[in-house]
């Protein structure tokens, strides 16, 4: 049979031609599998993105759950003003654009055999593996807290029936209540979202139960758009004043004077490192943070807890073949947030797409921009744009910054609705 | 066409003024020349995938006039266009980039949003385009060969924003925009608005 290049890319299954241009015939024939593990932000842009930029490539995604939740605009379920639904997404999406998905849990990755395994029993061989399987807790922090509490005091950091079972103690709790949120030392996913989730509680609270408390007991002495969010809850929530809503405090460097260190589920109240005790009618606590299970049981992680990676590739350090993106990667100079994981795969699914056509990966380019809503008509935002430093040591924010805090309420108001636009365009660009 | 070339001339200035200052800014030594198709995917998460928006506000880029795109990014990176994020993000990218970005959006397909709009109005707002946008918006406001921005079909409150943003003098109107408009306010008030976006809402003629 004579092989053309039509007829080679009909046989590879390929819906387009597009980004067959210029592909060697010397590919022909050679393995381009590549397993994507986890199905989240940066998995399922990392996925889709491959197949985008060649469809020559089999890609497989193996993700546990058949749905996925957003975190982004969960903080908005808690305030009321979503459906859990709305930030419910499946996979039917990533099976049109050619991605194999596979509900499995990934038990084992052979780093020398190349091979993926599953709870599931099965086994998928790959050409390079990208690994995102996001956060997991570090729960021997915190005495009385565990994966099984976590249940009936729910972290929510992980979007889904913990944001539900909030809402609903949130929906339950009786006027003049105390609402309690421990937010995580750094590093940590979504820097802002503690802050924001306090924001839309109290933005509830305002209209529904005014007379209620929200206490954050901060391990840190200063948190992300800390201007901005003091900013909007003075003006919104009474904030500084004797009537404010929601009452910060942080722990000077150093020190864990404001930390939850303990939990008393039986009585609803946390322990501070300072041995201060603080009741509550619905508590919020979310742990310290590290890599995903499988980054650790793959050997991906260093001490830090997080997989150290090349910022060019996303390659892993450690294991070769194996890349690495999203909140459990040492991304130097990106935040761990779901803007940042999409960008970071596209940079992954780019260089991915390279080395298996026997290219060299081009220059990377990164962007993150982060939209907080911390009331009605009230958004502000952080962005930034990077490009990898010259020796590779870094990803260097080249432009960026924080809204104004000058910036008239018409602006804060379009911030609102740029940030829903965000969201609706993101999940379509991950998930559709 | 005039039009063009008053733009032309109006982004050759900024070039001028941008270069020399970037030239003075001591800068982190870092990979640059990226490609087009790079750069521009990381657009997505704001502007939808290839650029086309899916709402409520953040407007699609995709089909856009290449050279339009660039005087709007190079409005954006000198201050002169205001704005809530664009101006924090078009700083970080060279005008060779934004050019790249530009080529790139231009030869993806636009597609139209989804919008409710009130047929009557819309009714009325065909008319007032013809009669006072037509000449730079051509073709119903769904060209891009005029190098003035697509209207038809693209996000209402974008629309919106960007005209309260000329009336107010945060983005300067080309002299035959401001004689048009101030034509149209002369005779139909900011009713004339209302209808105009109604009809871009529709997404067709």
């Amino acid at each position: 049979m004579k092989i053309t290049r039509r007829g080679f890319v009909k046989g590879a299954g390929a819906a387009t031609a597009i980004g067959m241009v210029g592909t060697p015939y010397i590919a022909l024939g050679a393995s381009k599998k590549v397993v994507v593990v986890g199905g989240g932000t940066g998995g399922a842009t990392a996925a889709k993105y491959l197949r985008m930029a060649d469809p020559t490539i089999e890609v497989t995604l193996i993700e546990a759950n058949k749905h996925y939740y957003t975190c982004y605009m969960s903080n908005e379920v808690l305030g009321g003003n979503r459906s859990i639904d709305s930030i419910k997404f499946g996979y039917a999406g990533l099976g049109k654009h050619g991605v194999k998905v596979v509900h499995d849990v990934v038990t084992e990755i052979d780093a020398k055999g190349q091979t993926v395994k599953t709870a599931g029993g099965k086994s998928f061989a790959y050409d390079r593996c990208i690994v995102a399987p996001g956060i997991d807790f570090k729960w021997e922090g915190i005495e009385g807290y565990d994966a099984k509490v976590a249940e009936t005091i729910p972290h929510a950091w992980k979007a889904g029936s913990q944001t539900v079972t909030l809402r609903k103690q949130l929906e339950a709790m009786k006027d003049g209540g105390t609402v309690v949120i421990a937010p995580p030392g750094n590093p940590f996913r979504c820097p802002p979202g503690p802050y924001e989730r306090a924001s839309q509680i109290a933005h509830y609270l305002k209209s529904k139960k005014p007379k209620s408390k929200i206490v954050i007991l901060d391990p840190k002495p200063k948190f992300s758009k800390m201007g901005l969010f003091t900013q909007g809850w003075k003006a919104l929530y009474g904030y500084e004043t004797d009537n404010s809503m929601i009452e910060w405090r942080g722990s000077a460097q150093g020190s864990n004077d404001n930390a939850v260190v303990k939990v008393d589920a039986g009585s609803m109240s946390v322990t501070t490192g300072f041995d201060d005790t603080v009741k509550a009618d619905v508590l919020n606590v979310i742990p310290n943070q590290k890599a995903g299970k499988i980054a650790f049981a793959a050997g991906l992680t260093n001490d830090s807890g997080w997989c150290p990676i090349n910022l060019h590739t996303f390659e892993s350090t450690i294991h070769k073949n194996i890349h690495v993106i999203g909140d459990a990667s040492i991304a130097k100079g990106m935040p761990k947030s779901g803007y940042a994981a999409n960008s970071e795969a596209k940079v992954c699914a780019a260089s991915v797409a390279a080395l298996l056509n026997g290219q060299e990966p081009g220059t990377p380019a990164y962007v993150n921009t982060c939209y907080s809503i911390v009331g009605k008509d009230w958004g502000i935002s952080v962005a930034a744009v990077y490009q990898l430093a010259q020796d590779g040591s870094k990803i260097t924010k080249v432009s960026g910054g924080l809204t104004p805090t000058d910036a008239s309420p018409e602006m804060r108001a379009r911030e609102v609705k740029y940030a829903h636009s965000w969201f609706t365009n993101i999940t379509n660009d991950i998930f559709m | 066409m005039a039009y063009k070339k008053l733009k032309r001339g109006l982004i050759g200035a900024l070039v001028i003024g941008a270069s020399s200052t970037a030239f003075a800014a001591d800068k982190p030594k870092t990979m640059t020349g990226a490609s087009a198709d790079m750069l521009a995917v990381t657009c997505a998460g704001c502007h939808g995938t290839n650029g086309a928006s899916a709402g409520p506000a953040t407007p699609s880029i995709s089909g856009i006039s290449a050279i339009y795109f660039e005087e709007v990014m190079l409005g954006f990176k000198d201050g002169s266009i205001k704005n809530t994020i664009m101006g924090r993000i078009a700083k970080g990218y060279s005008d060779d980039e934004i050019k790249a970005m530009g080529d790139y959006f231009s030869k993806k397909p636009f597609v139209n949003a989804k919008q409710d709009f009130d047929a009557g109005l819309a009714k009325k707002g065909a008319k007032l385009h013809d009669k006072y946008c037509e000449k730079c918006h051509a073709e119903s406001g769904t060209s891009a060969e005029d190098d003035s921005g697509i209207l038809m079909g693209q996000l209402t409150p974008y629309l919106r924003y960007t005209m309260a943003d000329y009336k107010a003098g945060d983005r300067e109107m080309t002299k035959k925009m401001k004689k048009k408009v101030n034509q149209m306010i002369k005779k139909e008030g900011d009713a004339g608005f209302e209808a105009l976006f109604n009809y871009y809402a529709q997404g067709k003629k």
